[in-house]
C-alpha cells in the first residue's frame, strides 16, 4: 500500500457517486476541448498555407453583389488560373425547406472544383438548358429526384419578372463528391446563371455574391489575395479576398460573437462543475472526519491531511479532465476529417495546456475547502463525533 | 534513570464550551512503570478519556506536566506531537476506527507509511503484527468482512506494528461480546507479559479491568484510590 494508493482508495469508496461525478468531469472537459477548438478557430489569423482556392467577396459584406465583369480582371493576375462566381438564390422546396441553391456559370464552375464529379454530358446538359438545375447526390436522394424531373422550388429573395417567387428547374444532372469528405458536401443545388440573370425580378443581372479563383499553385494563395484586394481598393467595388475556410467560417461568424458565447457557455459549465464537485468533494470528507482524526491520532501531520484530501480533488479532476480532452481530441479530429479540413477543431497544444491548467484550477477551487476543515479538524473533539 | 513510564504532574484540563469553562481534571498526579498494564475506571465525566487523551498526546494540559518515555510531551507543537505519536504509542478504539477502504493488511500498514522502510520491509512487519494477533488468514480482507473481535485485533496490530512501547485503549471491548472480549483482553494481557509493552486502559467494565495489573479510580477529575 501507498500513499497515492489510498488516495485512490478513498476515491472510490462511493463508487456511484465516484462515477457520476468522474462523468460529469468528462462531460464538461470535452465540452471545454471542443469550444476552446472552436474559439481558436475563429480567432487564429488567416492562414494561406495550402490554400488552392480563394473566395473573394465584397468588403463590407457577402450579401452586397459584385459585378461579374471584374472576373476577367481576376483572371488576369498571375496565379490564377481560373475564375468562378457564385449567387445565393435562396431556395425553398415544397412547404418550408430551405435548400442551399446557388446561381453560376456551369463550366467555370466545374473547372474550379474537380471535386464534384458529374459526366461531361450531364455538365453539358447544365450549360446549355436555360432552365437547368444540377443537384448534389445527397440533395436528390434526400428528395428522391431523378433526372429529367421538373423541381419546383421557391426563393426566399428573388421574385421572377412576373413577381411569382415560385420558380421550376430541369434536373438534367446528380453530381457527387470525390471522396468522403466531399460527397458530404454535395447537399447544395446549382441553377444556370444566365437564365437567373435574365428571369429574376430584382433586375440583379451581371451580379454575384462571390467570385472563386481556382490557383496555379497553393503558394501563391497570400500574394493573389493581397493583390486581389489592392487592384480593387478605393473602387465602388472594395473586395475581401480570403481562403474557403475562412469564407465559410465568416458565414458562421454571422450568428453572432462566437467567442464571447463560447467563453459564456465555458463559465457555465465550468461553475457548474464546481458545484457538483466541490459538493462531491464537501460530501466526501464530511462522511471521513472520524477516519481523518485517526489518522491523525497515527501520526500523520496536518499538512499531511490536508495533502490526501486535495490528491484526491486532483486526482478526480485529473482523471475526468484527462479522458474528457482525449475525447474531445477524438471528436475534433473527426469533425475535421467529415468537414474536409473545412473546420479544423482538432484540439492543438495550447488548447491541451490550457485544459491541464484548468484541471489544476479546478483540483484546488474543489478541494481547497474541505483540505482546510480535514486540516484543522481536532482530534478529540472528532473522535468525539464533535 | 527512571522506570516510568508515563508521569502526569498536577494536570489540570479546563474546557471551554461556549462561555461555559469545564474543568475535567483537577491537579492530577499520576505514575506509571514500564510494562505496566494500567485500568481506567470511573463514571461518566469523571475524566478517564480526557486523562488517556493527554497520555496519547491527543490534547494538551491546560496546566501541569505529561512526561511519556521521558519526553515533555505538554510542550510540544502539534507537529512534534504527530512525529510523537506516529513513533511512541499505539491507539486502540472502542469502535476500531480502520478504514474502510483499506484490507487489513492495508489498514496495519497505515502507520509505516509514516517511516522511511520499503515496501517489502514494510509488508514483513505487518505480516508480524497480523501473526501476534493471530489473523494472518484475513490479512487481505476489508473491515466489513471481519467481525468486531478480528476487527479489533487488526485495529491491536495496528498499533503495534511501529513498535510503540505505550498502548492507549478506549474502551477496547465497549462493543464486544463477553467471549470476544476476554480474547481481546488476553491478548492485551500477552503483549504486556511477553512483549513489555504498557498498556493504559479505559473501560467501564469491572472484568476488563480485571484483566489490568493495576485498577485506578477516577471521580470528578481525581484520583480516587489504586487497586492491584
Amino acid at each position: 500500500m501507498t500513499k497515492s494508493g489510498f488516495v485512490i482508495a478513498n476515491m472510490f469508496r462511493k463508487r456511484t457517486r465516484t462515477i457520476l461525478t468522474l462523468l460529469s468531469v468528462i462531460m464538461a472537459f470535452v465540452l471545454f476541448g471542443l469550444l476552446q477548438s472552436i474559439n481558436s478557430m475563429f480567432s487564429a489569423g488567416a492562414d494561406f498555407v495550402g490554400a488552392t482556392r480563394l473566395m473573394t467577396q465584397a468588403r463590407v459584406s457577402f450579401t452586397q453583389p459584385l459585378p461579374v465583369s471584374m472576373l476577367p480582371k481576376l483572371e488576369s493576375i498571375p496565379g490564377v488560373a481560373r475564375v468562378a462566381h457564385s449567387m445565393w438564390f435562396g431556395g425553398i422546396w415544397q412547404e418550408n425547406t430551405p435548400l442551399f441553391v446557388f446561381s453560376v456559370d456551369p463550366l467555370r464552375y466545374r473547372d474550379v472544383y474537380p471535386e464534384y464529379v458529374m459526366p461531361d454530358a450531364q455538365w453539358q446538359a447544365f450549360a446549355h438548358t436555360r432552365t437547368s438545375m444540377v443537384a448534389g447526390k445527397l440533395l436528390a436522394d434526400q428528395y428522391h429526384w431523378k433526372i429529367g424531373q421538373k423541381i419546383p422550388i421557391s426563393s426566399n429573395i428573388y421574385p421572377q419578372k412576373n413577381g411569382s417567387k415560385s420558380w421550376a428547374f430541369d434536373l438534367v444532372g446528380i453530381f457527387d463528391g470525390k471522396d468522403d469528405a466531399w460527397r458530404r458536401q454535395t447537399n447544395v443545388a446549382f441553377i444556370n446563371s444566365d437564365y437567373f440573370d435574365e428571369a429574376n425580378g430584382f433586375n440583379a443581372k451581371g451580379r454575384t455574391n462571390f467570385f472563386i479563383l481556382k490557383l496555379t499553385d497553393s503558394q501563391h494563395a497570400e500574394s493573389v489575395s493581397k493583390t486581389v484586394d489592392a487592384m480593387f481598393e478605393n473602387s465602388p467595388d472594395e473586395t475581401k479576398t480570403q481562403t474557403e475556410r475562412d469564407f465559410n467560417l465568416g458565414f458562421v461568424k454571422q450568428v453572432g460573437d462566437i467567442a464571447l458565447i463560447v467563453d459564456w457557455i465555458l463559465f457555465a459549465v465550468f461553475f457548474t462543475l464546481l458545484l457538483v464537485v466541490g459538493n462531491t468533494m464537501a460530501q466526501s470528507v464530511r462522511e471521513r472526519i472520524p477516519e481523518l482524526a485517526v489518522l491523525k491520532t497515527l501520526g500523520f501531520s496536518d499538512g499531511s491531511v490536508l495533502g490526501f484530501v486535495l490528491a484526491e480533488a486532483f486526482a478526480l479532476c485529473l482523471c475526468g479532465g484527462l479522458v474528457g480532452l482525449l475525447l474531445a481530441t477524438a471528436l475534433g479530429a473527426m469533425v475535421e476529417k467529415g468537414t474536409g479540413g473545412q473546420f479544423q477543431v482538432a484540439l492543438d497544444a495550447r488548447v491541451w495546456l490550457i485544459g491541464i491548467g484548468a484541471i489544476v484550477a479546478m483540483s484546488i477551487l474543489v478541494g481547497l475547502l474541505p483540505a482546510l476543515r480535514a486540516r484543522r479538524l481536532r482530534i478529540v473533539d472528532a473522535l468525539a463525533g464533535r | 534513570m527512571s522506570d516510568s513510564m508515563v508521569q502526569v504532574k498536577n494536570v489540570t484540563k479546563v474546557y471551554e464550551r461556549g462561555k461555559q469553562k469545564v474543568e475535567v481534571l483537577h491537579g492530577l498526579t499520576l505514575d506509571i512503570p514500564k510494562s505496566d498494564f494500567v485500568a481506567l475506571m470511573g463514571p461518566s465525566g469523571s475524566g478517564k478519556t480526557t486523562l488517556l487523551n493527554l497520555i496519547g498526546g491527543l490534547d494538551q494540559p491546560t496546566s501541569g506536566e505529561v512526561l511519556v518515555g521521558g519526553a515533555r510531551i505538554d510542550q510540544m507543537s502539534s507537529g512534534q506531537l504527530a512525529h510523537w505519536r506516529a513513533h511512541n504509542v499505539g491507539f486502540v478504539f472502542q469502535f476500531y476506527n480502520l478504514m474502510p477502504v483499506l484490507s487489513a493488511e492495508a489498514n496495519v500498514e497505515l502507520p509505516l507509511l509514516l517511516t522511511k522502510l520499503s515496501a517489502a520491509q514494510r509488508r514483513q512487519n505487518v505480516g508480524v503484527a497480523l501473526q501476534v494477533v493471530g489473523l494472518t488468514d484475513r490479512a487481505k480482507h476489508k473491515p466489513r468482512e471481519l467481525s468486531g473481535g478480528q476487527e479489533q485485533r487488526v485495529a491491536i496490530a495496528r498499533a503495534l506494528v511501529s513498535d510503540p512501547q505505550l498502548l492507549v485503549c478506549d474502551e477496547p471491548t465497549g462493543d464486544l461480546d463477553r467471549t470476544t472480549a476476554d480474547e481481546i483482553l488476553g491478548l492485551l494481557q500477552v503483549l504486556n507479559r511477553e512483549h513489555g509493552k504498557t498498556i493504559v486502559m479505559v473501560t467501564h467494565d469491572p472484568k476488563a479491568a480485571g484483566f489490568a495489573r493495576r485498577i485506578l479510580h477516577l471521580e470528578k477529575g481525581q484520583l480516587l484510590e489504586q487497586a492491584a
